[in-house]
């Protein structure tokens, strides 16, 4: 199990180094010359200030030196400051949008853990039935229908025109506010997650090992909580580890939409104005999430299977 | 209790005119399959009844039909079940159409399951303590003073349970989970719930069909003993006559849903009535005693000198000159395996040494976790020996797999078929692209020279040309094996490796395709490697046999000298094991 996760940890910082290697080429690759954006249009001509503000910003060196200069950064935890946004501190400004992706996608992923399960599970056991077809079209419509056409969608009618729910953010991190932008932030993964469970429970409640649980004069209700749900959320779990990182990343629109001062917003403010080391800096942090959410969710996934035990040896 | 009715003996169950349907589609396009026709039958207290046919003859149906356990769309559509039990006065059950509650109480406790597949029926993802414990918790287990068994004594009754059933070191056995066991190991656990709660009749679905011959043996004789003891009446499903013959008082023969024959066992055993009981104990494979006579050509000989002389020299230090004369010669090969979490490797296959000869059919037989088939698959050059050398026609196999020109050579020259045929075809292609995939991979002749072959290979293995155009879920278990057997035929091989080739068909199915494989062989020269647990198949088929036990070689010689004077004691058993041989 160690040496496993070992392997593991090797894994995320090569694919940390190759993510943070492309954007960065990316964002370089970007039309437009950051430092005269820097000084702004009063001084586009006084080339002193514009070598100073490239030397600050390493804009003066080749590419990799660049890139090289801004990783070591990383690993000293020290992001630099950004081009933009009054030339805060990298580390500040994530700092301060944070905590609202966090909420954000720890609500939608409860969302996507009950809704998803419980829909799934009560749609697998009556296969067929008019629930399980109605939930078979939803969840269809949730998955083709992007996510901002649904976000803004929901935000007409439930947030200005019923006056149900707020329709922005802005910066009240309470349940009310959040609750809109989380279902949206959710809504294709909790279709998915439907999905997937009803499939897994409807396929597990015709296995062999049911038709012996039945023999045994087990109940109906312990063989489906006890005997198929263990075996059904195997992969379901899979799905949801993958699924948290994807959150953070999905934050892009759903911040935008519902006005929600976290780190997708940061980002999309940051594209356009090709702030290199905030642009860069965001999306290390969000490939290291990612990256560590699929490594517990193995380790987890080795603890509801108990035929999947990691280790060496072969076969 | 009273003896009202004690002249006459009152059954347990009493089967009267069922009839299950299983149907498919809706509407217009609704296809009904009458399962089971007319049946009737009765199982009395203690008494052991077998119902044999082949696949899809309704005999698990019935069997099912009886716990409302029908799989899918089946459904009784008429007749009668009446459950007597031990109620003691002439007070019974109807089970048709009874509610759902009735049978969860029923199950276990009244009737007990020992299920066909010992590795599919235990959930994999609890252990095995927990899924015996709530067996007993749900049919309310008492201890002696009628409490309800609780915490340790229930953990204690679990552990007794297994013992019972055979499983050695329960205690520590209930912490590990299904996948640590073998089937055999899995079976008894089985074996262990369904008698758990000490029901009055267990169902045994061929229980012992996916296990060794001689574990089958011990397990039968188990379950056998644990019924007499617990006084509870056994309804036996096999398709295997000569087994089913041994090991019940009572046969009942089912052949496309109907009861054709029923009586005593050894009555219909000596004296069939109907034409399809007549064709079971023919094709029984436990029942034949020779080799299968080639329906086109004289039958090849035996084996007289089983090995080279220069194979008698083991452990030499120069390796030996392979001769052109063997197809495979297999010089002091040992394959180990790590094993996770342990230091010391395992020997699968220890200092084997042997050869094929060309155009005869030489078996391996051992139980599983002999090496017989890791022998196999390094022969396929699919695994590569730890130590030693194997050699196909003279030349080693490290030669024939240097590089990608040779190694597709031999591949076309060295052909495997396989155990399960529903594994081994591609559900999605046809059945004429399955067999066609390997002329695409050596690009042998052009599109129509092709078709051609396939319809040719077809009627090789007597199948209808139209087959090609169909899809492998619409083929019996049979005639995809046939299908198996065309692919491997379509590269013109020298040699073709069948690892327990006829060991998931029917008895029947079974004779059809040794019969064809024997054709085949004395028609195209073709040399059998024949990896089987089942030592009737291999006399049914085998020049030579060779036995292996624990990755060793324990005997080997002419099939006949084998079954007729075998030296070892563990060929003995393995021989005893065969079900229904001294039924004659």
């Amino acid at each position: 199990m160690k040496s496993y996760i070992g392997k593991r940890l090797l894994q995320a910082v090569i694919v940390l180094l190759g993510a943070t290697l492309l954007i960065y080429a990316l964002v370089f690759a970007m039309p437009g010359d950051p430092a005269l954006a820097i000084v702004g249009e009063k001084n586009q001509h006084n080339q002193a200030l514009i070598n100073q503000v490239r030397a600050q910003y390493n804009l003066d060196k080749p590419f990799i030196l660049q890139y090289l200069l801004f990783m070591k950064g990383v690993f000293t935890l020290n992001f630099g400051n950004a081009m933009q946004f009054g030339h805060q501190p990298v580390i500040n400004l994530i700092g301060q949008a944070f905590p609202a992706t966090i909420c954000l996608a720890l609500l939608a992923f409860a969302f996507e853990l009950v809704i998803g399960i419980v829909v799934g599970v009560v749609a697998g056991i009556k296969r067929g039935g008019i629930f399980d077809q109605t939930v078979l079209i939803l969840t269809l419509v949730l998955i083709a229908v992007p996510t901002f056409v649904t976000g803004f969608i929901a935000r007409l009618f439930f947030g200005v025109d019923w006056k149900l729910l707020p329709p922005t953010v802005d910066n009240n991190l309470d349940f009310i506010h959040l609750l809109m932008p989380a279902l949206i932030l959710a809504s294709v993964s909790i279709a998915n997650i439907v999905r997937l469970t009803r499939n897994e429970v409807s396929t597990n409640l015709s296995a062999d090992y049911v038709q012996t649980a039945k023999a045994k004069g087990l109940s109906k209700i312990r063989i489906t909580f006890v005997h198929v749900l263990r075996n059904s959320l195997i992969p379901v779990v899979t799905y949801l580890g993958a699924d948290l990182g994807a959150l953070m990343g999905g934050a892009v629109v759903t911040e935008t939409v519902f006005n929600v001062h976290g780190i997708g917003n940061l980002l999309y403010k940051a594209i356009p104005q090709g702030d290199g080391p905030l642009i860069v800096s965001i999306v290390t942090i969000l490939v290291l999430i990612f990256v560590i959410s699929n490594l517990l969710v193995d380790i987890l996934y080795a603890f509801l299977d108990p035929r999947i035990r990691y280790g060496k040896g072969e076969n | 209790m009273e003896k009202i009715l004690s002249e006459e003996k009152k059954p347990l169950i009493s089967v009267r005119d069922l009839n299950v349907e299983f149907s498919t589609g809706k509407g217009k396009q609704k296809r009904v399959t009458k399962a089971v026709k007319n049946s009737s039958f009765d199982i009395f207290p203690g008494e052991r009844v077998a119902i044999v046919g082949e696949s899809g003859s309704g005999k698990s149906t019935t069997a099912h039909a009886l716990i409302n356990l029908l799989p899918g769309s089946g459904k009784i559509t008429s007749g009668s079940i009446k459950w007597y039990g031990d109620s003691g006065n002439s007070d019974s059950i109807e089970l048709v159409g009874a509610p759902e509650s009735e049978f969860i109480k029923l199950r276990g406790s009244g009737i007990g399951l020992v299920p066909q597949d010992p590795m599919s029926n235990l959930n994999p993802v609890w252990k095995v303590g927990f899924q015996v414990r709530e067996t007993l918790q749900a049919n309310g287990a008492k201890d002696k003073d009628g409490n309800l068994l609780k915490g340790k004594a229930l953990e204690k009754e679990a552990a007794h349970v297994l013992e019972l059933a055979g499983l050695d070191d329960a205690k520590k056995r209930m912490k590990q989970y299904p996948h640590e066991f073998s089937g055999g190991m899995c079976q008894r656990v089985l074996i262990g719930i369904g008698l758990a709660n000490k029901p009055q009749m267990l169902i045994a679905d061929e229980p012992t069909s996916a296990l060794d011959v001689t574990v089958q043996k011990i397990i039968l004789d188990h379950l056998n003993e644990l019924t007499t003891e617990l006084g509870s009446a056994m309804l036996f499903i096999t398709h295997d006559l000569g087994l089913a013959a041994e090991r019940s008082d009572r046969l009942i023969v089912m052949y496309k849903g109907q009861i054709v024959e029923s009586g005593p066992s050894l009555e219909i055993l000596k004296n069939p009535q109907h034409d399809y009981t007549k064709k079971l104990i023919q094709a029984a494979p436990s029942l034949a005693s020779v080799r299968l006579q080639s329906t086109k050509a004289a039958v090849v000989g035996m084996i007289d000198k089983p090995l080279p002389e220069h194979f008698e020299i083991a452990h030499e230090q120069n390796l030996p000159d392979f001769s052109t004369d063997n197809m495979i010669e297999v010089y002091d090969v040992t394959k180990e395996f790590t094993v996770r979490g342990q230091k010391e490797k395992l020997k699968a296959v220890d200092a084997v040494t042997f050869s094929v000869e060309k155009g005869k059919t030489t078996a391996i037989v051992g139980e599983s976790g002999s090496g017989k088939s890791t022998v196999a698959n390094m022969i396929l050059g699919l695994l590569k020996p730890t130590y030693g050398e194997i050699a196909f026609k003279g030349q080693y196999l490290k030669e024939w797999q240097k590089n990608r020109k040779s190694e597709k050579n031999f591949r076309s020259r060295v052909q495997p078929v396989f155990q399960n045929p529903y594994g081994s075809l591609d559900p999605m292609a046809s059945i004429g692209r399955s067999i066609r995939e390997p002329l695409d991979i050596h690009k042998i002749g052009d599109k129509k020279s092709r078709e051609k072959k396939v319809l040719e290979l077809l009627d090789m293995v007597q199948l209808p040309s139209a087959v090609a155009n169909r899809y492998p879920n619409e083929l019996s278990g049979g005639q995809r094996q046939r299908i198996a057997v065309a692919r491997a035929l379509a590269l013109h091989p020298e040699m073709m490796v069948l690892d327990e080739a006829v060991s998931a068909l029917d008895v029947l199915v079974q004779e059809q395709i040794l019969t064809l494989l024997n054709d085949l062989q004395a028609e195209l020269g073709l040399t059998y490697l024949f990896i089987t647990h089942d030592l009737a198949v291999v006399r049914l088929i085998a020049d030579g046999t060779i036995v292996m036990q624990k990755g060793q070689i324990v005997e080997r010689g002419a099939t006949e000298d084998v079954f007729n004077h075998p030296q070892k004691e563990y060929t003995q058993n393995l021989l005893d094991a065969i079900p229904g041989r001294h039924l004659f």
